[in-house]
């Protein structure tokens, strides 16, 4: 296969992006988990909570500065890869970034020293306030960059501007009170604390399974799995809430995670299992569930839901129009003072689909002469692959759904104090829990596949190609790069593992208290468990 | 809502020119002095516990003065998209150099210490050297390659062309500007560490700080004079502008003129402050680094920092990013930035958070002042780095 300099550019920045999202979910949900088990020790005084914090901290501080490492390269890869989209919506784009470093980042990177190397130099109170600042910091981060994100989904408060070849800021209060932004933020967030809850959980597990570090391991589990319960909630009721919104707004995604080609009447059936098929534009086999995607999208039972084949049908008639608008603009580039008034009118008209207009380039230089042909090719680029659509969300969708279960069950042991009877009958639970721990992180990946996976063709939807948007480099340039961040980010999630593994197994300063663990219960039971080998 | 009328478009424009100019100030005189401390390392820690010396000086505070970094990339993209756009997809094999080195650094810092092992360690000492060293470099090198124009080309797209190469950015001019910078941060680095450590990693310190001062107002001054003699040619404006007129850069014609960077001088002299407070600070330095009076030392260098930069944005004034290749398309402050909601917004924003950012940080810097030697790393041996 021959990758050009597009595919190569998405390949880096899904790279990059997945890279980053390794560490993102963890920071989001430890640092809360981290000021949640420090206000217990400044309210109780008790020690063990302080142990807690700097057991777990030093956990959160091995993964954190990898998210801030790979984060780096977020913020210029705009720039590098992608010049032509930061002309075209810096305007609009650039804006929560920067308020992102000015909000948030700044907060969190400052403070995080202090977390680290404050605990002698302030009292308990300053600490505290320090370590939720730290939190309350990576949060709001989160949400300056969904903002941006939200924006590239579902593009509010902008117009485009000949004048300056560009989209600008008609609102910026739209942008920022963008509903899709605020559904996918507290998806994401919470999908971040689900993320930290599994992790403690099975951490936790692991130590009673060795019975190691019993005190801290029940406190630990306790917290992580009332606080991963309520999360786990809030992950699928809004993650659901994002499906609502992408119904409104990107009808295309919705049918393609659904593979449904064809408009059904209302209220339309849920696949669960399909195989569709891209070329015959079917599903060569699916097991139906009737109504339940009705209801979902629509929250209603006479509300229809198109299929793709009637999504790509409304394109064409934008991307003819996208092709007036595409001509008028050129006219008036060309010759910005002397163009005519009518022309101006003319790209006014249709600059709704001016984005439309440009999926038609990659087919011809002379977008207004299309051809029937040209123009079926370019609807049916609005189509992304199905199959992988269809089945990322599912495994996402089956995690959102075990982790629920998990934390149940987790919090129903410990909040009627039987954790050790999980540790002397139900080990295989215990287990369980550890083996889960890398769930949540292919449940993000999943999701965040989705959800730009499905924005394709779009980098901006409806408004901007992601083939439109890229630099002007070299294939061997971004070959260069995108072989160099593989190498060197690799290299470093292998450290990052490594030293994980090696302070896990150190585990925390069980301080005096600590009653001794029946090591002997522990070592009888058939297939206790150890860590997988560094 | 038209609150953004409040402020005229050109005004604006020229406040978020200071805006970058803070921005940038801010990054060298921040996270520069880490640069200088973290290019220093290998030179004047000898032995492991000095080696932790010097990197617990700047140990806790880096991380926050890295965002400097970040924000310098946001606020540009948010204020000048064009700019954004251009200096990184054009210099994209150096940007990639830089982040690479740049990856490196945080995780030597907090990785560093984990195990015991000497190889490890010297390891991730050469990291942070490369992560600071290499960034100071290729920083001042794009600075050398901003003031001798860059050959890029717009189409009525506003979609940009790079004729330029990855080995083309390395001229004479260019490197020396990129020695200016690795010289000017050495003398910040070894300012922070008389200033925060003790024992014989300060007396080393001075030493490179002194050879470093030297050498960087000998660069500074042969870089001024290849400015003023015209063999760095600079750039005019040759067409009619009006400050309030909208972000495109094709609006305008511009040309490329022996001495255009010294016009600025000539018709407002007391610009001259500028590369004055430049030599000042960088003179002060070198005096004084031998002596006891290290606050004043890490004055001066600060100075150094602010004049040089100064002198760079104040010559080229109002280029921010001048195309050898299509002079018309260069970028100014006039027909590069945002709209003028956007900069509006963006004002409000920064006039918020950055005093709160600036309080903080100094109550942070407050709260772990303290000279750091041998003892405090054994006595903290577990949180120490």
């Amino acid at each position: 296969m021959e990758l050009d300099i597009v595919d190569l550019s998405r390949l880096q920045f899904a790279m990059t992006a997945l890279y980053h999202f390794l560490f993102v979910p963890l920071t989001l949900g430890l640092s809360i988990l981290l000021a949640t088990m420090e206000t217990v020790y400044v309210m109780t005084g008790r020690e063990i909570w302080k142990r807690m914090v700097k057991f777990w901290g030093t956990l959160f501080g091995i993964n954190f500065v990898l998210g801030v490492a790979t984060g780096l390269t977020m913020e210029f890869q705009f720039g590098m890869n992608w010049a032509y989209f930061s002309q075209y919506v810096g305007d609009v784009f650039g804006a929560p970034l920067a308020i992102e470093g000015l909000m948030a980042f700044f907060l969190e990177a400052t403070f995080v020293g202090l977390f680290f190397f404050g605990w002698d130099k302030l009292s308990r109170r300053g600490h505290l306030a320090a370590t939720w600042m730290v939190a309350i910091g990576t949060n709001f981060s989160a949400l300056w960059i969904l903002i941006a994100n939200g924006w590239m989904q579902h593009p509010v408060g902008a117009v485009f501007n000949p004048d300056t070849m560009r989209m600008e800021v008609s609102s910026f209060f739209d942008v920022l009170f963008n509903p899709v932004a605020q559904a996918k933020f507290v998806h994401t967030v919470s999908a971040g604390y689900v993320t930290a809850a599994m992790f403690m959980l099975g951490i936790s597990a692991w130590y009673m399974l060795q019975g190691r570090h019993l005190q801290i391991a029940k406190r630990s589990m306790a917290i992580a799995s009332a606080f991963g319960f309520a999360s786990a909630l809030s992950v699928v009721v809004l993650g659901d809430e994002s499906g609502y919104e992408a119904n409104l707004n990107q009808k295309m995604k919705l049918a393609t995670i659904e593979a449904m080609w064809d408009t059904e009447p209302a209220p339309a059936s849920f696949n669960l299992i399909a195989l569709p098929d891209m070329a015959k534009r079917e599903n060569v086999f699916a097991i139906e569930v009737p109504y339940v995607m009705g209801l979902i999208a629509t929250r209603s039972l006479d509300t229809v839901i198109p299929g793709i084949k009637e999504l790509v049908e409304h394109s064409k008639d934008r991307i003819r129009q996208g092709a007036v608008a595409w001509d008028a603009l050129q006219k008036i580039r060309a010759n910005p003072e002397a163009v005519g008034e009518d022309v101006r009118e003319t790209f006014r008209q249709n600059a709704d689909s001016l984005g439309y207009g440009y999926l038609l380039l990659p087919y011809t230089d002379t977008p207004k002469e299309a051809t029937e042909e040209q123009i079926d090719a370019a609807a049916w680029s609005t189509v992304p692959e199905v199959l992988p659509m269809f089945y990322a969300f599912r495994i996402m969708v089956a995690c959102g759904f075990f982790f629920i279960l998990m934390t149940t069950v987790f919090f129903y042991y410990s909040s009627s104090g039987q954790l050790d009877v999980l540790r002397q009958k139900r080990r295989w639970l215990l287990h369980i829990a550890v083996w889960s721990i890398p769930l949540p992180w292919l449940a993000c990946e999943m999701g965040w596949f989705v959800a730009e996976y499905g924005r394709q063709p779009w980098i901006i939807e409806s408004m901007l190609p992601t083939s439109a948007a890229v630099s002007s480099l070299t294939v061997t340039e971004v070959l260069l790069t995108l072989a160099g961040f593989v190498a060197l980010y690799s290299t470093l999630l292998v450290v990052e593992i490594t030293l994980m593994i090696k302070y896990i197994k150190i585990g925390p300063d069980d301080g005096e208290a600590e009653e001794v663990p029946p090591l002997a219960a522990a070592r009888t039971v058939p297939g206790a468990m150890t860590m997988p080998a560094e | 809502m038209i609150l953004h009328e409040l402020i005229d478009y050109g005004t604006l424009k020229m406040i978020w020119w200071l805006l970058l100019g803070v921005l940038l100030i801010g990054f060298a005189a921040t996270d520069g002095f880490d640069m200088g401390v973290g290019a220093l390392l290998p030179f004047v820690a000898e032995t492991d516990i000095e080696r932790r010396v010097v990197i617990n000086t700047i140990g806790p505070t880096w991380e926050g003065n890295q965002v400097w970094f970040i924000l310098g990339g946001g606020a540009i993209f948010a204020a000048w998209p064009p700019l954004y756009a251009i200096s990184f997809s054009g210099f994209y094999l150096a940007m990639f150099v830089v982040l690479a080195a740049m990856i490196l650094r945080p995780v030597a810092f907090k990785y560093r210490s984990k195990r015991p092992d000497p190889a490890w360690r010297t390891a991730w000492d050469w990291a942070l050297f490369v992560g600071s060293f290499v960034p100071a470099l290729v920083f001042g090198v794009a600075v050398g390659n901003v003031l001798l124009g860059v050959p890029f080309t717009l189409d009525s797209d506003l979609r940009m062309t790079y004729e330029g190469s990855f080995f083309g950015l390395f001229s004479p001019f260019s490197l020396l500007c990129g020695l200016l910078s690795v010289s000017m941060l050495v003398v910040h680095g070894s300012a922070w560490l008389s200033m925060r450590a003790r024992g014989d990693v300060v007396v080393r310190a001075r030493r490179f700080g002194s050879i470093a001062a030297i050498l960087a107002i000998a660069l500074f001054a042969l870089g001024g004079y290849l400015v003023a003699s015209g063999y760095v040619e600079g750039f005019r404006i040759t067409s009619a502008i009006t400050p309030d007129m909208p972000a495109d850069p094709l609006a305008k014609q511009a040309v490329v003129e022996g001495t255009a960077w010294m016009r600025n001088y000539s018709v407002h002299p007391v610009l001259w402050l500028a590369p004055a407070l430049g030599f000042i600070g960088l003179l002060g330095a070198l005096v004084l680094l031998q002596s006891r009076m290290d606050a004043l030392v890490f004055a001066f260098s600060k100075m150094a920092v602010f004049g040089i930069i100064s002198t760079v944005g104040v010559s080229m004034f109002p280029f921010i990013l001048p195309s050898t290749a299509q002079p018309d398309a260069s970028l100014t402050v006039w027909d590069a930035s945002s709209s003028h909601r956007t900069l509006f917004n963006m004002l409000v924003a920064t006039i918020i958070f950055l005093p709160l950012i600036l309080a903080y940080t100094a109550w942070v810097y407050k709260v772990l002042w303290g000279k750091v030697d041998e003892e405090t790393i054994e006595k903290d041996n577990h949180t120490a780095y």
